[in-house]
């Protein structure tokens, strides 16, 4: 059974019905489903509007749960964003992002979910709502482990909020087996701000497919600080900086390798970022 | 259930409707809102030039345009669809913007087996609507979701890039042999109106589904299914190894034969057959196979070769001591000798796992019952080998069986052996109703035949000037459960190990060992591309340790005619190898000179390798017959039937055995119409295998081109050479004051409608192999080198195809642009083996773990076409199916070694195998 409400509050009370799932771009849930029917009661966002489009508010900016990865990349944004937008290209093929939504690709939370370290570097948060109301969660906190999150049942994302950047770059490096269509072995996303002497003065660096929820690396960000943003910078990245990785071995890769190509990635990121480069494929 | 004016609810089993807008047309689905468009679109509305790969988004075969831009069908819901416009291959047929790119991709030669060709025009169109004459990098950007595995992609973006470009005219007259001629089943590919095994079915057809094991190795048994159908509404019945009429056991090679079609107790692969249930098509979308009632008992299994052949091992068929399928045996001269003769030795332990063929066509057909007799509708690559098993499960007469081949969507070795066949005709059978069955991804990935992983030890030596005196090798082929073409892989490659050069001494043994895993069997090349990883790489080694070019080195040791084969064969013509070696040379000596400057300055993780290597291999069966046969008749009004049974899976033959067979009758080809392959209609022509096609089956059509031509002369009493033409319902033959006429129309007509009908066969000539597989095992090689100039990201072992230079010895390119065609997509292949593909049973059924090249990994492909004509086949030719595939992964793999000093041993090369292989070589340096 599908149900598309058109408002809000009909949604929830949906949703607070249970076993009743949520269905955003459906380019996770049909694969999961095999080849026979879909079978289940779902509830389509894509018809509300609380889930809809690209808006900037109160310091935020506001990307609906409905929004594809192809609507964003088309959606005029901070350079800041360029990681966010490096990495949407990078997912499955046109034809996904034509219908995948970041929303989903959050609360499916795959370890190589190529939107979460892009979302990381903007420190961004994510709304969910229920009959109980309505809260605010930063994404790091949001995606505890392996295809979990915070999400409680009856609950909906119903956008994802990320503050206003400043004037900074960013850039996202994907490593795949292949060209198109590809599971991440592993993908970097950097953020660097700097000031009017083209120093650092605000790095984040996020790295997936390496740990359970891809992750923040502080140590490295730390060592970036204070740093002409030249070409080079990069080397400052020490490999101990990315202890906190615990990559596992899978048919992609071997967990020892995923840890030296994730030195290698977050080094070569932050030295194109640095120097104004764009990423994408690594 | 709800009903708010803020809802529109959709319920499942209510009769609820959506509207779809459909190219332009309103249409309504009635049933499940959540069901996938791509059912909708195939069943509801019966628009079945979308097609269903994979269900999951992988391969793009399902793209329709929604709201103008791409999307996987298979993953959009109807309801979704509501309000939506959705274009398809049929609704874009009639604009002119589509037959333009249908055109381009006509001319291009872009379109091969066709599964993919409809979704590929859909997102090229999407494409060209913004930007009308795309980059490359546009191209693949806009093509990157749709996965081909026919192609290679080159054509493919050759044909987008140039839609719009003005087409120089061509009026074609003369030979049809060595002409480009757009593929004559081409027009019915781009328009998506082919039919292929999920594309067609009798009304109200049941629906087949399989139970499997989950086990490795398990006895099972079967609960109460009587009751089981009695509580499932809509499934009709069950059928276990007790229902089978005949002999529960089918294989290809009738001697081998050792597969059951259900198993009886006990499940020897992951994935085993147990059961059939069959069902109404509304039941079968909701079948849960976990609801059947069956116990397994697991077994203890051997998943390696290793493990297989220790002494204790559990034996697969205890008629097979040691787990040992079949062996294979050649020796020429004094393997020990040889390499103790020699200044240098070289050798190496290489590894490869299975490998599968990812047609974007999961396996499909049905199957009715009509009197006494049975029709099998499926995708196929091999007739009446399906004809025979069938009768022998069913326990019939091999002339109860019809078998009409669809359409098929790639084949590549995996459509040779039975898949659903003998289920939807077990079941038909019983129940005296059409039955079809569609196999799913993950199904076809499971259960189907794969490539034999091998583990190949491998001794080469030389003498100081460089020639070769010695190999010793020795290769295991992991087989699997049944036998299959697992005693094809253990004869061919002892015979093929050593590549197309002269070695006087040479001693190899292949072994095809049983595991308890998916069966291995044919697929493009029959391990002969996993040997010549070994020997390619290691005659690199050996001309590197040598001081020697390693092209040069090939050269100087290439095989030539009047040189004996490790086989002792000796042929008198048609021994291209070295003209493809020195086709090369040029671009080789190019590219090394331009990749060592630039890792001379390289400052960055990049390196650039360049890598040749070379093969052979022998067209048709190994030493064993393997005839064609064509039958052409001449009806009354002039017109040339040629019944010709070559399945065309997508290579060429329903074009290629045409342009051959006009040529020697002397007539032009739209003098012909075509009876496909088809056992109640067409002689049987083999299978579509061992590149024999083009070599066999298209020398049978010179053969009856020729008789057809001798008759018609006959009749007038004319010289072999006058010209024949047909006009009016007459024969013009001879000119001049010679010139006759000969009415048809007056002449007496056959059973079959014909006033002249001939029949030919060919069988190659070939001698059985004595106990050292010593003999004559094949009539023609084919030969060829390619080149792989590829970049290194040596810090993350990433490997990037740059550039592919592919030379064969064709004997005669009958079709230049199939040839391409066939070299581009068999290259892709071998892309593939080298870097990115391996199955791990259990782990992956699906096409986004499992991975082959996307439109993204293809490089440009140059072809080189040397026409070193063999006398026996028609015009010379010879095959290229399986020749196209073998030389790419070694040139690969030499040129990483080019590029790092990294030699690897295991395929494929994936970017961890790649960077410890660089880290281990740099130790060793250091």
């Amino acid at each position: 059974m599908l149900s598309r409400p058109l408002d809000l509050d009909e949604t929830l009370r949906l949703a607070s019905e249970p076993g009743v799932r949520v269905f955003a771009g459906g380019t996770d849930i049909f694969p999961a489903a095999g080849d026979v029917e879909l079978q289940g009661r779902f509830i389509d966002i894509g018809g509300l509007d609380a889930c809809r489009g690209i808006s900037r508010a109160d310091g935020f900016i506001r990307i609906g749960a409905g929004v594809t990865w192809a609507a964003l990349i088309a959606a005029d944004l901070p350079p800041a964003f360029a990681a966010l937008k490096q990495a949407a290209r990078e997912i499955g093929s046109v034809q996904i992002q034509n219908r995948a939504t970041l929303a989903g690709n959050l609360c499916n939370a795959s370890p190589a979910a190529d939107g979460v370290p892009a979302l990381l570097i903007l420190e961004a948060e994510v709304e969910l709502r229920s009959l109980g109301g309505i809260r605010r969660i930063p994404l790091r906190d949001f995606i505890t482990g392996n295809r979990r999150t915070l999400r409680a049942p009856g609950e909906i994302m119903t956008a994802i909020l990320v503050p206003e950047p400043a004037a900074a770059r960013s850039i996202f490096l994907k490593l795949g087996a292949r060209r198109y269509l590809v599971i991440s072995i592993v993908m970097v996303a950097v953020l660097l701000e700097t000031d009017a002497g083209g120093v650092v003065r605000q790095a984040r660096i996020a790295v997936g497919a390496c740990s359970p929820v891809a992750r923040r690396l502080p140590l490295a960000e730390a060592a970036l600080m204070g740093k002409p943003a030249l070409s080079g910078l990069g080397d400052a990245v020490d490999a101990a900086y990315l202890a906190e990785l615990s990559p596992i071995d899978d048919v992609r890769a071997t967990g020892p390798y995923r840890h030296d190509a994730a030195l290698a990635l977050v080094r070569r990121a932050v030295d194109l970022c640095a120097e104004g480069k764009s990423g994408g494929v690594a | 259930m709800l009903d708010r004016s803020s809802t529109t609810d959709f319920t499942a089993r209510s009769a609820h409707s959506t509207v779809v807008t459909v190219n332009g047309e309103a249409l309504v689905h009635q049933g499940s809102p959540l069901k996938r468009l791509t059912q909708v679109l195939r069943d509801d509305f019966g628009l079945k030039g979308t097609k269903v790969g994979c269900d999951a988004g992988d391969c793009g075969a399902c793209t329709v345009l929604m709201d103008g831009e791409p999307v996987c069908a298979c993953l959009v819901p109807a309801a979704r669809a509501e309000g939506a416009l959705i274009e398809t291959i049929e609704g874009l047929n009639g604009l002119p913007e589509m037959q333009t790119l249908q055109r381009s991709f006509l001319r291009h030669g872009a379109a091969q087996c066709g599964i993919c060709t409809p979704a590929m025009l859909l997102a090229a169109l999407a494409l060209l609507r913004r930007s009308p004459q795309p980059s490359e990098a546009e191209t693949m950007d806009a093509l990157g979701g749709v996965l081909c595995r026919c192609t290679g992609y080159r054509k493919i973006i050759e044909a987008v890039m140039n839609a719009h470009a003005p087409i120089a005219d061509e009026a074609r007259t003369g030979a049809a042999v060595g002409a480009r001629v757009e593929r004559l089943d081409g027009q019915r590919k781009v328009t998506g109106e082919d039919v292929f095994g999920a594309d067609d079915w009798p009304v109200d057809s049941y629906v087949c589904r399989t139970i499997r094991s989950p086990h490795p190795h398990a006895r099972f048994t079967i609960g109460d299914t009587d009751a089981y159908v009695a509580k499932h509404e809509g499934i009709v019945a069950v059928f276990t190894a007790m229902d089978i009429p005949g002999e529960n056991c089918f294989g290809v090679i009738p001697p081998f034969a050792d597969q059951p079609a259900l198993a009886e107790s006990v499940a020897r692969f992951r994935g085993d057959a147990v059961a059939l249930v069959v069902g109404t098509e509304a039941a079968m979308a909701r079948f849960d196979a976990s609801a059947f009632p069956i116990d397994f008992m697991p077994l203890p299994a051997v998943v390696t070769v290793e493990a297989a052949l220790a002494a204790d091992a559990a034996l697969v068929h205890p008629s097979r001591a040691g787990n040992v399928l079949a062996q294979g045996r050649v020796m020429r001269g004094d393997a020990e000798a040889g390499l103790a003769a020699a200044d240098v030795v070289v050798e190496g332990v290489f590894q490869s796992g299975f490998v599968e063929h990812a047609y974007i066509e999961p396996e499909a057909g049905f199957a009715r019952r009509v009197g006494n007799r049975i029709e099998v509708k499926a995708c196929t690559q091999s007739p009446y080998m399906d004809r025979d098993d069938i009768a022998k499960i069913l326990g019939i007469a091999p002339e109860q069986v019809r078998i009409i081949p669809t359409a098929v969507g790639g084949g590549f070795g995996a459509k040779l052996d039975l898949s659903v066949q003998p289920f939807i005709a077990l079941a038909a059978w019983h129940l005296n109703h059409p039955v079809r069955m569609v196999y799913s991804r993950a199904e076809s990935i499971m259960t189907t035949t794969k490539r034999h992983p091998s583990l190949i030890r491998m001794k080469v030596g030389a003498t100081q000037d460089g020639k070769l005196t010695g190999i010793d090798f020795r290769g295991d082929f992991n087989t699997g459960a049944y036998a299959s073409w697992g005693p094809t892989v253990a004869n061919r490659v002892p015979v093929h190990a050593s590549g197309p050069y002269h070695v006087p001494h040479y001693k190899a043994v292949a072994r095809a060992i049983h595991t308890h895993l998916v069966p291995s069997g044919a697929f493009r090349g029959f391990g002969v591309p996993q040997s010549a990883v070994a020997q390619e790489q290691l005659y690199d080694e050996l001309a590197l340790k040598l001081g020697m070019d390693p092209l040069d080195f090939r050269i100087f040791n290439a095989l030539q005619t009047g040189l004996p084969t490790v086989t002792g064969q000796v042929f008198a013509d048609g021994v291209g190898y070295r003209a493809c070696l020195e086709a090369l040379r040029p671009h080789w000596l190019a590219k090394r000179e331009a990749a060592n400057r630039f890792n001379a300055n390289a400052t960055g993780p990049h390196r650039c390798g360049v890598g040749v290597a070379g093969m052979w291999y022998g067209c048709g069966n190994t030493s064993l017959s393997n005839p064609s046969t064509i039958r052409l008749g001449l009806k009354p009004d002039g017109r040339l039937t040629l019944f010709q049974g070559a399945v065309d899976i997508g290579q060429g033959s329903n074009t290629v055995i045409p342009q051959i067979c006009a040529d020697a009758l002397g007539l032009p080809l739209d003098r012909f119409d075509l009876v496909g392959a088809d056992t109640d209609l067409t002689p049987d022509c083999g299978k579509t295998s061992a590149s024999r096609q083009t070599f066999i089956s298209g020398k049978a059509a010179y053969l009856a081109g020729s008789a057809m031509r001798a008759a018609m002369l006959r009749l007038a009493n004319a010289g072999d050479d006058a010209p024949i033409a047909v006009r009016d319902g007459a024969l013009l033959i001879g000119e001049g004051p010679a010139a006759r006429t000969i009415e048809l129309g007056a002449m007496p007509v056959n059973r079959r409608g014909f006033v002249i009908e001939v029949e030919e066969t060919f069988d190659p000539p070939t001698t059985s192999l004595d106990a050292d597989g010593q003999g004559e095992p094949y009539a023609v090689f084919g030969y060829g080198a390619h080149l792989a100039e590829i970049e290194v990201d040596i810090e993350l072992g990433r490997v990037k195809v740059l550039h592919l230079i592919c030379a064969h010895d064709v004997g005669k390119a009958i079709n230049p642009t199939l040839v391409e065609g066939q070299i581009e997509g068999g290259a892709a292949q071998g892309l593939g083996l080298a870097l990115m593909e391996e199955f791990f049973p259990g782990g992956g059924e699906n096409l986004h773990d499992y991975l082959i090249p996307t439109i993204g990994d293809m490089p440009p492909v140059t072809s080189i076409l040397i026409e070193d004509a063999s006398s026996i086949g028609p015009y010379g030719a010879k095959g290229i199916g399986e020749q196209a595939l073998i030389p790419t992964a070694p040139a690969i793999l030499n040129a990483i070694h080019f590029a790092t000093g990294a030699r690897i041993r295991q395929i494929p090369a994936t970017p961890d195998r790649v960077r410890s292989a660089i880290l281990a070589a740099k130790g060793e340096a250091s």
